[in-house]
């Protein structure tokens, strides 16, 4: 018998409202197998007596008939979102024992609708790392490894406790965010499936900023299908969020038909990297061959800018996170320092925030400062956005071509070892993000759909990149490849 | 461009963010390298190209100017380190 917790979600909905499987028994299975998955550092609060009250609430409303699709399925939530009264902390010990006094506008929306939370989910510090390593929390360890090898590898990150749980059989979906590959490189690295929506699609309301411009909620699921119900759950306009896009959500579930005969999807040749691992370039050909198999046509296209994308990226997100990250100060939440006698406000802060922010987010804050101040601001961030702008016209060009979809690889590796990156210079770990970054610049949709296993039998996914608002179309894509590469491996339990 | 070990303690201090002076070699050192990957975008050609400052277009939403939140104090306080009489507490800010 399938552990329950293993369940779709869309099997969990199905189940439930035949009668034949209740959301507190659902519960329960998960809560079991979180409990056993300490060892994975995946969950940083646990919330089940939230979570049990949830579920009866939801059985309820299930036998009244005509609850919403996510009504009793068990998630997790990213530590990024704000979740009124639940320790909330963007893995940063500059916000230890926040307790925010709101809710997020994507999780109210899928506590209204009946979805259960178990807990929050960890993740690299306010969302800046790849690893998962920046974590204040500590790191969270992949239940993936590879054959024949018991070296704890990184789940990805930022969303790295999501994928990890998710992949863990621990819940049956989780949220993420992304800025720059934050949601697809952990679903890669962990064989999920993850979706970065539209800019735009979800409200950020809530969600501890990290770059506004950059910054996406998304689901992280098991399968495409599970995506769609979930994101269909946590889209939608909010006046909280000026960016918030007033346009409906359409039924993204009922878009999988499966069928993409006369698409068209583009290659774009920019995306060959050089020492590109053959397995990357295989796997990407045979994604190609999947969704001409299916009658698309697969068309060469070019990105020229793509170049540019991550040193654009890593001027932009640090500039804006600068300015998000000032209002930890010591003041109104969070840590504050011991102070000195003698010590006026501004060692407060210089304190607070040499305490509180790890090394990254330092570095992060710091270059971001650079790049805003006066006499360096044309050159480089004026400069960035400006070669955003170049960015955003090649996607242009190729959708107005009549390109339907563009396919890459989701990450250039698999998962690495947690530590193996610590001593190489930074600007390595920030190539995580070189086949994913271009969608935030762009505020693209894009999906990360695992396809295969490497030599080590590690996960690998491709990343297949929408028009904008076009995430049903998308997913329906998506859904082809995933059914196309039959991609059903777990990661063996040992934890 | 590189950082020199004064620019360095400059950006800390702009940034609010404490350094120790023996720790300021390796920061200038860490920024230069982050900011000479960045020097490849002065490759691209951005003559007359606007910078984005709008991710999707679209028009600000108007709304009625009238109070639509507020009214509680006591959350806005909860989390705060130092919280006396209905106020935020901080060091002395004026002499």
């Amino acid at each position: 018998m399938t552990d329950l917790a293993g369940l779709t979600i869309a099997e969990a909905r199905d189940r439930m409202r035949k009668g034949d499987l209740t959301s507190a028994d659902l519960t329960e299975a998960c809560i079991k197998s979180i409990s056993a998955a300490g060892v994975l550092n995946a969950f940083t609060t646990e919330t089940f007596g939230i979570a049990r009250a949830a579920a009866k609430a939801a059985d309820q409303r299930i036998k009244g008939g005509d609850a919403p699709d996510i009504c009793g399925i068990p998630l997790g939530i990213k530590d990024l979102y704000c979740t009124e009264g639940v320790t909330s902390q963007a893995a940063s010990k500059i916000l230890n024992g926040y307790k925010p006094q709101y809710e997020s506008f994507v999780t109210r929306q899928l506590w209204d609708r009946g979805a259960v939370m178990l807990g929050k989910l960890n993740m690299d510090e306010f969302a800046m790392g790849s690893s998962n390593e920046t974590s204040a929390y500590g790191p969270v360890t992949s239940p993936w490894r590879r054959k024949g090898s018991d070296v704890a590898l990184t789940p990805g990150g930022s969303s790295g406790g999501s994928a990890a749980a998710v992949a863990a059989d621990l819940c049956l979906g989780a949220t993420g965010t992304d800025t720059g590959g934050s949601i697809r490189q952990p679903a890669a690295f962990t064989g999920i499936v993850g979706v970065k929506p539209t800019y735009g699609r979800c409200s950020r309301w809530g969600i501890i900023a990290f770059a506004s411009s950059l910054d996406q909620a998304g689901p992280m699921t098991r399968t495409v299908r599970d995506s769609a119900i979930m994101l269909a759950a946590m889209a939608g306009h909010d006046p909280m969020d000026s960016t918030s896009a007033d346009m409906p959500v359409p039924d993204f579930e009922s878009a999988l038909n499966g069928d993409i005969r006369g698409k068209m999807i583009g290659i774009p040749k920019e995306y060959r990297l050089d020492g590109m691992p053959d397995e990357i370039e295989k796997l990407w050909s045979d994604g190609a061959a999947m969704l001409r198999d299916a009658g698309a046509e697969i068309v060469d296209v070019t990105l020229p800018h793509t170049k540019y994308a991550l040193p654009a990226y890593y001027v932009i997100a640090p500039a804006e996170a600068s300015s998000n990250l000032a209002r930890y100060d010591g003041v109104r939440f969070g840590h504050r320092a011991r102070l000195q006698a003698g010590d006026g406000i501004t060692e407060m802060y210089e304190r607070t925030r040499a305490e509180g922010f790890g090394h990254e987010v330092q570095r992060r804050v710091m270059i971001g400062t650079y790049v805003l101040s006066a006499g360096f601001y044309d050159a480089y961030y004026r400069r960035a956005q400006r070669v955003r702008t170049l960015i955003k016209q090649d996607f242009e060009t190729v959708f107005a071509s009549g390109v339907d979809a563009i396919l890459t690889p989701a990450t250039p590796s698999a998962a690495f070892g947690l530590g193996e990156m610590a001593d190489l210079d930074p600007v390595k770990m920030y190539l995580n993000d070189v086949f994913t970054v271009t969608v935030n610049l762009a505020g693209l949709p894009g999906v990360s759909v695992p396809v295969g296993l490497d030599q080590d039998g590690l996960p690998l996914g491709l990343q297949i990149i929408g028009r904008p608002w076009q995430e049903a179309d998308m997913l329906n894509s998506a859904y082809v490849l995933e059914q196309a590469a039959g991609f059903v491996s777990k990661p063996a339990k040992w934890w | 461009m590189s950082i020199d070990k004064n620019t360095a303690r400059r950006v800390a201090h702009l940034a609010r963010i404490e350094v120790a002076d023996d720790q300021l070699d390796r920061l200038a050192a860490e920024l230069s390298n982050i900011l000479g990957f960045m020097e490849q975008l002065n490759e691209v050609d951005v003559e007359g190209v606007e910078p984005m400052t709008s991710v999707t277009p679209m028009n600000l939403k108007r709304r009625q100017d009238v109070v639509t939140d507020g009214g509680y104090q006591h959350k806005i306080l909860a989390n705060a380190p130092d919280a006396r009489e209905g106020f935020f507490a901080v060091p002395k800010v004026v002499e």
